[in-house]
């Protein structure tokens, strides 16, 4: 029969392409949606330490970041380097805690302020003076659950 | 002049896809999506004024101090030790299995599945450092004593239910924590000497 006849050209029909940018875009929306920016440009530098029995830091927002470390090479000759502590996008000193916890916490929901966590970014090298300097401060604020930042051990 | 319908030549917008790419490269890289973990705490409230520091008094055998001075090395009740020493011990004080008179009294305490039993709740531990420690040595010792809380509540749990403490529900962890309730305190940084 001469209905199978092979012999002409057939050419693969091209495929349609016109959806993929909508596909990629929704990719791009959903990282968009689910990734957090980083927020704040680091002053201080700091490789937190290691531990084994850590628990994960859930909703970012109830979390307000204090780092605490060396400044970074650009800073080291108008700060030192010595460790020092950053809020927000700026060199800070202790005292200067108390008025930024409650400045946070203003900025929250008033039903999530119980909630607020202060997670403490601190270089693993960092003495304890300053630590405990930042905890005292943190307890006069009233911001009493803290997280000590770490990486998992392997 | 030309003046019939000139069709508008389509945009070809095959390459649509690969900016939209570059686009969701760009965020990949510069959005962090890595979750946080770290050692959760509660700090106790600040000392209201007129409070006298000495109106908790704790007998002896109830405290585990753990003192860490400016060369990270630890003592515990008077003798060295060394970090990966300190689970060990941890975990025989809290539970204080043998009823030894040197570790925390147990007190009769109705604990819902378990039952009457007798609980070391009056423990504490106390981890006093230096301000010259470094920070990772303390991270290391909370980090022993948070397993050694772990470690025996997951022996409980699989004992009793045979599971692990965090594959139970919520009725469960808190009958469990009953029984070995965490509690580390951390006292006011002394001065050991030197910076």
């Amino acid at each position: 029969m001469g209905k199978f006849n092979k012999t002409g050209k057939r050419g693969m029909p091209a495929l349609n392409t016109s959806s993929l940018p909508d596909l990629i875009f929704t990719l791009l929306f959903f990282f968009m949606i689910v990734t957090t920016m980083r927020e704040v440009t680091l002053k201080v530098q700091f490789k937190v330490p290691q531990g084994t029995e850590l628990e994960k830091l859930e909703k970012k927002s109830l979390v307000t970041f204090i780092y605490v470390g060396e400044p970074t090479q650009e800073f080291r000759k108008t700060m030192g380097s010595e460790s020092r502590i950053q809020l927000n996008d700026s060199f800070a000193e202790v005292s200067d805690i108390f008025d930024y916890i409650n400045q946070e916490r203003t900025s929250m929901k008033e039903e999530d302020q119980p909630y607020m966590t202060v997670s403490i970014k601190a270089d693993k090298e960092t003495k304890m003076g300053i630590i405990a300097d930042v905890k005292q401060a943190l307890r006069q604020a009233y911001a009493l659950k803290i997280n000590y930042s770490a990486h998992p051990r392997n | 002049m030309a003046r019939g319908n000139r069709k508008v030549p389509d945009i070809n917008s095959s390459s649509t896809a690969d900016i939209a790419f570059l686009l969701l490269i760009f965020f990949l890289i510069t959005t962090s999506m890595d979750t946080d973990r770290g050692l959760a705490r509660r700090l106790p409230p600040p000392p209201e004024k007129d409070q006298k520091l000495d109106d908790i008094v704790v007998k002896e055998r109830n405290v585990l101090v753990v003192l860490i001075n400016a060369e990270d090395q630890l003592m515990v009740r008077g003798e060295y030790l060394k970090v990966d020493q300190l689970r060990e011990k941890a975990k025989e004080f809290i539970a204080n299995p043998y009823n030894a008179d040197d570790l925390p009294e147990k007190h009769m305490k109705n604990v819902p599945f378990f039952g009457d039993q007798r609980v070391t709740d009056k423990h504490v531990i106390s981890v006093q450092n230096d301000r010259g420690t470094s920070y990772q040595a303390y991270i290391d010792v909370q980090n022993e004593l948070v397993a050694a809380y772990n470690e025996l509540r997951n022996e409980l749990s699989t004992e009793k239910f045979g599971k692990e403490y965090a594959e139970l529900n919520a009725d469960q962890q808190k009958a469990v924590r009953m029984i070995y309730p965490q509690k580390i305190s951390e006292a006011e940084p002394k001065n050991y000497g030197g910076k």
